[in-house]
């Protein structure tokens, strides 16, 4: 795994934000919410989830409102949604720098926003990308010149509850020994990206100790 | 049992061994914990609290308050509609407040509130299902302080809901030690809005500075805080 370093709090006028370094790929996340919501898009038993993701240069197109998909319905699952119906819950992705194993640092991100913002949460979800190169090996955390190069790229999400499959998003071909051998190697470094969450929110949260 | 209370937990995790009262054998657990058949899993990030003898519950930071029944609250007038105005409390929906729910209000003595204005109410009806009631009277019909406020001068200022719930706590002597320097009139919504007001506007700002700066004070700084700010305004 490679470092990751995250900044909390640094906007003023959103309900939650994180800034996430994973490596070289920075990405920064706002959430806003629960709040209110357009009446055609206000569901009456829970919470309307939207993602916007914002790139560093040019217009959305197609991949983007894919990658924005991919999200939120990852966060969605993790979103206790039922405790707010008729509201929403916006989460603002702005890419920094890609450098790889992005859209694990945007869900990753988008988990710490959350937990910043205090809406209540199901779970929490660690995103971990890995790679096969041409020679069948699994490179954890691949930089953007393997991804060109290599056979296929995996991203795995897991929740902290049992540890079990919440999204996966394959690119390139791959044997199915070859997803399960990825999964378990997902499934390990996972629970590092758990323990630096906690270990993130315990160094936010110290201060409050000292008080009391 | 005990030793949980003060540790960081993350949503989704377990806890278990909580103290149980000793008659009924039960768990209270308030914001921020769930039950789930036999455990009770955390929804909310926080600092796991624990009150004698078995209330459980997650102090979080949150930014956005979620009205709850009973709370205080200061809002701002959004609009007026026929019998209700709409208060902007700084929750997801805007809240109700009946004309009548007024001290000495009648069909035909209407309260003077105009759009704009900032009014101190409190929190009848919370539910996630519908939109937040609000009333300025209690049960025997007196206003008690609530009411519209700040017609003739004072200011009011957000700050987060972490910091309201410490000005409220009752080990918290900032408030107390403030009165000692100087006179002032203040109101604390739970929904993160504070209301001041003195007897100039410089020491509307020292108060407004000296509450927003007393977050993460001890008790010991926040004397000393306000010691300095009483020499200041006298010009020392």
């Amino acid at each position: 795994m490679c470092e990751m370093m995250c900044e909390l709090g640094q906007l003023t006028r959103c309900d939650g934000d994180a800034c996430l370094m994973q490596g070289e790929t920075c990405v920064t996340t706002a959430v806003y919410g629960p709040t209110e919501v357009r009446i055609n898009k206000e569901i009456l038993d829970k919470a309307t989830v939207e993602v916007v993701y914002k790139s560093k240069v040019g217009l959305p197109g197609c991949a983007e409102k894919m990658f924005e998909r991919i999200i939120r319905n990852t966060c969605e699952t993790m979103i206790l949604t039922t405790a707010h119906p008729r509201s929403g819950i916006n989460i603002i992705i702005q890419e920094m720098q890609n450098s790889g194993s992005y859209l694990a640092c945007c869900i990753n991100s988008a988990c710490l926003a959350l937990l910043d913002a205090g809406v209540s949460l199901k779970f929490l979800v660690a995103a971990v990308t890995c790679l096969i190169d041409n020679e069948g090996e699994i490179i954890l955390d691949p930089n953007s010149k393997q991804e060109k190069d290599g056979k296929a790229l995996l991203t795995f999400v897991f929740d902290n509850k049992d540890f079990s499959i919440v999204t996966v998003n394959t690119k390139g071909s791959y044997s199915s020994q070859q997803f399960k051998d990825c999964t378990s190697l997902c499934k390990k470094s996972s629970k590092q990206v758990f323990e630096f969450y906690k270990k993130s929110m315990e160094k936010l949260l110290s201060k409050d100790n000292f008080v009391k | 049992m005990v030793d949980h209370a003060g540790h960081v937990y993350l949503p989704g995790e377990l806890i278990c061994n909580l103290k149980e009262s000793e008659k009924t054998s039960k768990i209270l657990v308030g914001p921020g914990l769930r039950q789930d058949e036999e455990s009770i899993i955390v929804t909310k990030c926080g600092l796991l609290r624990f009150k004698e003898p078995n209330f459980y519950w997650i102090d979080s930071h949150l930014k956005r308050y979620v009205a709850v029944k009973g709370d205080p609250i200061i809002g701002i007038v959004a609009a007026k509609a026929g019998d209700v105005f709409r208060l902007d409390i700084g929750s997801s929906d805007l809240a109700t407040l009946s004309y009548l729910a007024f001290e000495g209000a009648t069909k035909r003595n209407r309260p003077d509130v105009k759009v704009g204005d900032i009014v101190y109410a409190k929190c009848m009806v919370a539910n996630k299902d519908m939109e937040p009631e609000l009333v300025c009277i209690d049960s025997n019909g007196r206003s008690g302080g609530l009411g519209v406020i700040g017609r003739d001068g004072g200011f009011m200022f957000q700050t987060s809901l972490n910091l309201i719930r410490k000005l409220l706590s009752s080990d918290c002597i900032l408030l107390k030690t403030l009165g000692n320097g100087m006179h002032y009139e203040c109101a604390i919504g739970m929904n993160g809005r504070v209301w001041v007001k003195a007897k100039s506007v410089s020491h509307t700002i020292a108060l407004c500075n000296a509450i927003s700066a007393a977050e993460y004070m001890s008790n010991e700084q926040i004397k000393a805080m306000c010691k300095k700010l009483t020499n200041a305004l006298a010009g020392f």
